[in-house]
Parts: C-alpha cells; structure tokens; sequence
C-alpha cells in the first residue's frame, strides 16, 4: 500500500498529460469540423515566406554545417554552466572561481585551435 | 574543502598529463616539424612514470582513489603511450597523416585511462571510460582518405556508444539499488543488507559484464575487434589492442571484485563462459586469416580470455597475475604489431602473411625478433608470455579452476599453429620479392625496448610479480 500511496503523488502528473493531449486533438478535430475547406494549387504549395519555393527540400547540406553545429553545442554548454555559477558566485567563492578559470581556459585551447584552423571561416 | 593541494598532488599524473596534452594541442598549430610533438609527449609520460610512485589516499570525497593497484595500470597506459608514438613516428608521413592532432588525441585517452584504473566512484569510471573511448574513435579513423579505417571507426564508435549505454544502465540500476555510486559504498551496502540473489543486482551485473567484455574484447563482444584492429593505423591497433583492454581489466578489478565482491559468486560464472569463448573463438578463428593485423586482433581476443583466467581466480593472487599479464601483454603485443609496422613503407602495404615469407634472408635481426614475440604470445619459455600464464594458471588452479585452466593450457597448443605459422614463413620459405623496412630510430629502439623486457621478464619473472603483489596492498580484497 505505501508504494501505492508513492505512486498517488503522480496522480496531478497524469491528470495534466491527459488534458494536455486532449487539449491539442480536441482543437485540431473542432477546427476541422467548423472551418471552412476552399483549396487551390497556391494554397496547397509548400510556405517559403511567401516565395515560390525552388527545388526539392531534401538535398545534401554542406559538411560545414556540421561544424558549425559541434561549435555551437560546445559553447553553448558553456554558457549553460556559467550561468548557474554566476548567479551562486557569492556563495560559492573562491574555489569555485579558480575552477571555473580552468574550465574557461579548456574551452579556450579549444576555440583557439578551431580559429587557428579555420573552422569559423566559410570558404 | 579539506586540504585542496594534498588531493591536487594525488591527482599529479593526471593533471600533468592534460597540461601537456593541451600543450600538444596548441604547439601543434605554430609548429611545422610535428616529431617535436611525438618527442614532448613521450617526454610527459617518462617524466609521470619515474615521479608518480609513492602516492596513496584518497581525493574529492573519494571520487579518486590514489592506490599501488591505480598506479601499477598507470605504469601499463604510459609504457604503452611512448612504445606507441615511437613506432607511429614514420609510419605517419608514409600514410600521409602526419598531424598534431595525432600525439594530442593519445595523450588524452590516456588520461582517459589513468582517470579509470583510478576511479573511486561509477560516475568516474564512465567519465574516464568516454574520455578513452572518444579519443580512440577518431584514432581509428585518423587514416581519414582510407575507406577501412572510417569503416572501423564507425563500427568502433557505434558499438562503443552501445557498451557505453549499458554501462549507464547498470550505474543507475545500482544506483537505485544502494543509493549510492562510490566503489567501496556499493560493497557495504549489498553486505549490510544482503542483497545477494536480487534479481535487479543480477540484471545489473550482466550489464557491468556487457559493457566491459566489450572493452577488453571479450566473446560474445567482439564483433568489433578484427575489422577495427584491421582498418586503423597500425601503432594505433598496437595502442589500442593494450590500453584500452588493461583499462577494462583495471575497471573489472575495481567495479566487479570490490564493488560488487560481496556477490561473487554471481560474476563469476558470466566471467567462465566469457573466458573459455574468448580462449575458443579468438584461437581457432585465427587459425585461417592470412591479414596479420586480423590474426593479431583475433589473438588479443584470446589473450583478454586468458587473462580474465586471473579475475576469475580472485584474491590479491588471482588480480595480481592478471596485472602482471597485462604488462607482459603490452611488450610483446607491441612489440609484434612493431614488426608489423616496419613492413609499411612507401608502396609496400607489408600486412599479409605471404609478406612475411623468407623475411630471416633479408633482415636476421628484425625476423628474430618476431620469432621471439611470436613465441612469447604462444607461452614457450624461457620468454615472458610463459611466465605470465604460468603465474595465471597457478592462481586459477590455486583457487579450484583446475577443468579450466586445463581448457587454456589446451586453447594455448592451438594457438601454436598460428603464431609459428608466421615463423615458419620468416624461416623456411624461400622469399619471393625483397620486402623492404622503414629505416626508423624510433621504431628500433622501440623493437629493441619490447625484445629486451620480453626476453628479461622471461628469465627474471619474480620482479614484475612481486611489484603486482605489492600493489595490491590496501586493495580492499
């Protein structure tokens, strides 16, 4: 029973789920029901901000891309973990700031070597 | 904080370690001439193995455990290290992959592995076996214009995310177990309240098995291991058939006989039928390959199941002879792979056996040195291989696994086939083309450094031992 009564707390949880997915299908089978259906060829076309689109959607994207992906979630993750210790740097003092010194110096070896190589020009 | 700079100073090797390797990484982009790069990393490891002796405790609320038994695999990680970037220094201009990157991306999975042999706690364990792991991909596929070796990079990264995920599983499932992820906290926990034939514990030890027989290369996972060994670099393969595998046998040690000690008897029959797969599958497959990089990862298979003979064993006997092994291991494994790296050169891709015919009439000295890691990886004396099993075996037959180790002595007559079939091409066959060799410093001193501890450790054996013995002191076993 006590593992019942464990689980019991997670009843909200799943009260909200289920009137979250109801939510989304109810509106989505209402809106079909009233609205009105009047298609033609210019409706039906892909939405490119309002431009004719050009091509077909799948075609091979540039490797470069990628790179700038892995660069992006590198410092991206760095900032997620300043952020936290800046906002707790009274509290924290000084060690934390010689630690985060460190960690900010490893990134920094990294962004001098992705610079130095060229991964931040296009060409 | 207790004392930050006594737990700094347990932490040394490591942090040493990473200074240098950032320094590689940054040298790399002012310098031109990249064998300075090779030379300052050997360096590094030289400097840490002659200074990191003598530490003991433990640092940072016991993540890090600074012990004989850590330090004994971290002498196993650095000699393989510089064995490995003496043998690359002209192999990787004549495949065209002379980059920095190279020297930087070893010294980090070894740290990766000094981090693991030393791990106080699961959470450390993963953290050091991802920093490895990483590393060792891209090394795979450093030969990035060759199909095999993006092949066997691939295959190593896909597989290797595989392991790691089962091994995050069973650091969670023991986790919820005992609430606790510390090494030695897990032990008490499953003594105090007699976790023993919960089936939860036993779901989890059979992932901790997964996970680490795929590290060590161990049947059923070792798929990876023959296409991987084959498609890399060849000091890469050297490297990676020797670190890696004695960072899983260092993780083994710390996670299945402290950790999860208390329940012995419930890893100990996965390890049996890992270990006699292992002895049979890699003996016998590597009967018929004619790539001698394939039959070399097909006998590193075997050597995992031998050495697992030690694991099995338990006690600080049983540990103590697969540490020496391992260190054993590393001379002669690299040592042949060596040899087999010399054969490269400009135009010459020298790794099929017929390479190897009548290669005693054009280069004495190099082929009496394979013979003599041939016969060493077989186990004939008076050579280290027969000093390493013998110790393996007195410890498993000490502990009651006489059947057992009968299978390896019979799985080692099989493996004779194969290692005298490449001396009976060096000496009785007539050669065909003359098979030129890198004219390589490095590469010999590296040759003759692996045929001398070979032959040394061959004649003198109690040394070795007795250190492993030593550094078991305080293990907790």
């Amino acid at each position: 029973m006590e593992q019942l009564g464990y689980l019991q707390q997670y009843v909200p949880v799943l009260v909200l789920m289920l009137v979250a997915l109801g939510f989304g299908l109810g509106a989505l089978l209402v809106g079909s029901l009233v609205r009105p259906k009047r298609p033609y060829a210019e409706k039906l076309m892909p939405y490119e901000s309002g431009n004719p689109p050009v091509g077909e959607p799948r075609y091979r994207f540039s490797v470069k891309f990628y790179i700038i992906a892995m660069l992006f979630v590198i410092f991206d993750v760095e900032a997620v973990f300043l952020y936290p210790w800046a906002v707790t740097f009274d509290k924290l003092g000084l060690y934390a700031f010689v630690e985060m010194i460190i960690f900010i110096v490893i990134l920094l070896v990294g962004y001098v070597y992705a610079w130095r190589k060229d991964a931040f020009t296009w060409d | 904080m207790p004392d930050i700079g006594a737990q700094l100073w347990l932490l040394g090797p490591e942090i040493v370690l990473a200074v240098f390797a950032f320094g590689v990484i940054l040298l790399d982009l002012v310098i031109k001439e990249k064998s300075v790069l090779a030379y300052l990393s050997i360096a590094a490891a030289l400097f840490i193995m002659f200074t990191m002796f003598g530490r003991q405790g433990t640092a940072f609320g016991g993540m890090f455990l600074a012990d004989g038994y850590g330090l004994f695999f971290n002498f196993i990680f650095l000699t393989s290290l510089c064995l490995s970037i003496l043998v690359s220094l002209k192999y990787l201009p004549v495949e065209r992959i002379n980059f920095g990157e190279y020297y930087g991306l070893m010294l980090f999975a070894t740290i990766g592995m000094m981090v693991m042999a030393s791990a106080g706690d699961l959470i450390m364990v993963y953290l050091g076996l991802e920093l490895m792991s990483l590393s060792v991909y891209v090394l795979a596929g450093f030969m990035r214009q060759s199909t095999r070796s993006n092949e066997a990079a691939l295959k190593y990264f896909m597989l290797g995310a595989f392991a790691s995920a089962f091994l995050l599983l069973g650091i969670s499932f023991t986790y919820g177990l005992t609430g606790t992820t510390q090494i030695s906290g897990v032990a008490q926990y499953i003594k105090d309240n007699g976790l023993a034939g919960n089936p939860v514990l036993a779901f989890t030890t059979i992932l901790y098995v997964a996970a680490f027989g795929f590290k060590i290369a161990a049947v059923p996972f070792h798929m990876w291991a023959p296409d991987v060994y084959e498609g890399a670099p060849t000091p890469v393969t050297a490297f990676m058939s020797v670190g890696p595998k004695a960072a899983g046998f260092a993780v083994i040690g710390r996670v299945l006989t402290v950790a999860l000690g208390p329940v012995s008897s419930e890893w100990t029959g996965l390890l049996i039928v890992l270990s006699i797969l292992s002895m049979a599958v890699g003996n016998i497959l590597a009967i018929s390959q004619t790539n001698i990089k394939r039959m070399l990862a097909y006998s590193s298979i075997a050597h995992a199941g031998y050495a697992l003979l030690g694991v099995i064993a338990g006690g600080p006997e049983g540990l103590a002879s697969m540490m020496n092994y391992l260190l054993i291991y590393t001379f002669m494994n690299i040592g042949a792979f060596t040899v087999v790296t010399l054969l490269r050169t400009e135009g010459v891709k020298g790794e099929d056996l017929s390479d190897y015919e009548g290669l005693s009439k054009n280069h004495p000295l190099l082929s009496a040195l394979m013979l003599l890691f041939m016969f060493s990886l077989t186990g004939i004396p008076p050579t280290a291989g027969f000093m390493g099993k013998f110790y393996l075996f007195v410890a498993a037959i000490n502990a009651g696994y006489l059947w057992l180790t009968v299978i390896a002595v019979i799985m080692s007559a099989i493996s004779a086939y194969f290692y005298l079939r490449v001396v009976m091409y060096m000496y009785m066959k007539e050669p065909g083309t003359v098979i030129p060799v890198q004219r390589s410093t490095a590469g010999r001193v590296a040759l003759m450094f692996t045929g001398i501890a070979v032959l040394l450790i061959g004649v003198q054996p109690t040394g070795f031992i007795q250190m492993a013995r030593s550094a078991l002191a305080g293990f907790g076993i």
